[in-house]
């Protein structure tokens, strides 16, 4: 029992320092003075990092970025909550069609949404090939199974509908309704969503090289660009996009594994159930699953 | 008897005589109309934002697929050139077989690590979801640096192993077949992880007992309870690696570039390549790679059908 136990932990041991090297790797020599022919580097500098900082054209791709971030997530956000809402409470037998529209992406990968986004935009009444409106609208799409998951979980889990008819029987008005008895119950459900999909934009590269390239450079496009330059100096860049990565999905995750370490009286708040709810969802939309 | 059935119904349906509607009954009507309106209204943006971004694009695609390189002639003609072009086929046979590769290596690690997560306190187990969550975050760009400067032509281990004398890199080149496979591992071996793990839960100590109390070895159990229990699982795993690396587009561009011949980067360089431009072809090209990610997708959930029925 116990000789396998401790086959257990080579095996996890190992696997945990593979998936850990390289992001070790990047960060040491980010901060590596001289480093050709030992293990550790020689000596430690923050130059690279100095030297990133200083880059206007850094600021500028990050400025970049956070726009499409703002607007598509904003954007998502205004337009995503009333459909839901209004498809699940007033119009359930059209929910299927939603749920194909809002899952179809999952199957889609970028590359082949970019030859169809190319083709319509690049002539025809609206030309915004190359312009970041069109990444707008392809990363609106891009977003549109996690925002869906998110918004859906959360309105099933406080059993909107009733909810809804509670209130209107009581003399709400419907955008009462939503405003002052739904809205503030899925607010905390749907943040969980908005932030994986700052995360995802923040990572996505293929929409914005194909439709946009080096005409609205994103951080993305920066870092491919530096990719041939100073490796050190991408490094910084790779460890400094890795950390707004890991914060954003930190934050994610301890909202959902929140649950796991309050004891089980402690969980008087309502959020902490349906954040858990978001969760177990999140990981069967990762399998295709959507009940 | 089905006439009268449906001439009852018929009845039933039919709106209130006109004598009794009175103008009240019809004020009401007309406003749940005029709200039902305006929530309708209210749907708009959405519907535009999924014809104009999601659905256009992809029918476009369909149609350009087949025109001719002209943009004018309706044919086939594009189809017909992937399947006759040895290089073509090449992308697409390089994609399946590196797809293949790296889902089957990944599931096959990410079955035995799962396993090993699972022996371990609730609260180890979470903080190895973390890991492997933060961990499939690492990707794309970023990943091939980080392998670049590990293991490329001058990378720490490359120029580190070469020093110490040892050989095992002497032969091997990051920015070829060996390489991409190695990459693409990395990310699919998290997500795989994350995938599989969720199944062993399922897989219950009371059965493992009463296997035991049977008769059955620990091999037993495995070979007739436990890997067919896993089984769909593993399998819908496997399809969402597979699509996941067909679709890969940035970690194969800042590899290798166009220097491997893959369908996603043949897809890119002939729509948005001024050298080798033809929106048609990679139309074609596009709807192939498309079917082959439904296809894996569709028999996901068939798997997750069976692992439902399963439990139940």
């Amino acid at each position: 029992m116990k000789s396998s136990l401790v086959f257990h932990k080579v095996i996890v041991g190992l696997l945990v320092i593979y998936l850990l090297i390289p992001l070790l790797g990047t960060f040491l020599f980010s901060m590596a003075g001289k480093w050709d022919h030992t293990i550790l580097p020689e000596s430690y500098t923050l130059k690279w990092y100095i030297e990133l900082f200083q880059d206007e054209r850094f600021y500028l791709a990050l400025q970049h970025t956070l726009f499409l971030i703002v607007v598509t997530v904003g954007l998502s956000v205004v337009i995503m909550l009333p459909t839901i809402f209004i498809i699940t409470v007033y119009f359930g037998k059209w929910e299927k069609w939603l749920q194909a529209a809002a899952m179809l992406p999952y199957g889609i990968p970028p590359i082949v949404g970019a030859v169809g986004l190319i083709k319509v935009y690049s002539d025809g009444p609206i030309q915004i090939a190359g312009t970041p409106w069109i990444l707008v609208g392809a990363y609106f799409i891009t977003i549109l199974p996690f925002m869906y998951q998110g918004i859906r979980n959360s309105l099933r889990t406080v059993n909107a509908v009733q909810l809804v008819d509670a209130a209107e029987l009581l003399g709400a008005t419907k955008f009462q309704a939503f405003r002052t008895v739904v809205f503030p119950n899925i607010i905390s459900g749907i943040l969980v969503s908005t932030l994986l999909s700052v995360a995802l934009l923040f990572s996505e590269f293929a929409f914005a090289n194909l439709l946009v390239g080096g005409r609205f450079e994103t951080i993305q496009i920066y870092l491919a660009d530096k990719l041939n330059s100073s490796g050190h100096l991408t490094s910084a860049i790779v460890i400094t996009y890795y950390s707004i990565i890991l914060l954003l999905t930190g934050t994610v995750l301890k909202l959902t594994f929140r649950k796991e370490k309050a004891p089980v009286f402690f969980n008087k708040k309502r959020s902490l159930k349906f954040l858990k709810k978001s969760y177990r969802q999140k990981n069967t939309a990762l399998e295709g699953e959507n009940s | 008897m089905k006439a009268t059935g449906n001439w009852f119904n018929v009845r039933t349906i039919e709106p209130i005589p006109p004598l009794l509607a009175n103008i009240e009954e019809r004020e009401v009507l007309r406003k749940i109309k005029k709200q039902k309106f305006y929530l309708l209204a209210l749907l708009l943006p959405f519907i535009l934002f999924v014809i104009g971004f999601e659905i256009g694009p992809l029918v476009a695609m369909l149609k350009d697929s087949f025109y001719a390189d002209d943009g004018i002639q309706v044919t086939i003609q594009q189809y017909l050139t992937i399947f006759k072009s040895k290089f073509y086929l090449q992308a697409i046979q390089n994609s399946l077989v590196i797809s293949l590769f790296s889902a089957v290596i990944s599931v096959i690690i990410a079955v035995i690590a799962a396993y090993s997560f699972t022996k371990f306190s609730q609260k180890i187990q979470n903080r190895l979801l973390m890991i492997a969550n933060m961990t499939s975050n690492f990707e794309g760009i970023p990943l091939s640096f980080s392998y670049i400067i590990l293991l490329g032509n001058n990378g720490l281990f490359t120029l580190l192993f070469s020093k110490l004398g040892l050989d095992v890199f002497a032969d091997f080149n990051l920015y070829s077949w060996t390489g991409l496979i190695l990459v693409y591992i990395y990310f699919q071996i998290p997500l795989a992880v994350m995938l599989i793990y969720p199944s062993y839960q399922g897989i219950k100590k009371q059965w493992k007992e009463a296997s035991s109390l049977l008769g059955g070895s620990t091999l037993s159990f495995w070979r007739h309870i436990g890997i067919p229990v896993l089984l769909p699982s593993i399998a819908g795993t496997f399809s969402i690696l597979f699509a996941n690396a067909m679709g890969a587009y940035a970690t194969a561009y800042a590899l290798v570039g166009s220097n491997y011949n893959l369908l996603s980067l043949q897809i890119a360089s002939l729509v948005s390549s001024d050298v080798t431009l033809n929106p048609q072809l990679g139309s074609a090209m596009g709807v192939l790679l498309a079917a082959t990610m439904i296809g894996a997708m569709w028999f996901n959930e068939r798997m997750m059908r069976r692992i439902r029925r399963d439990l139940r």
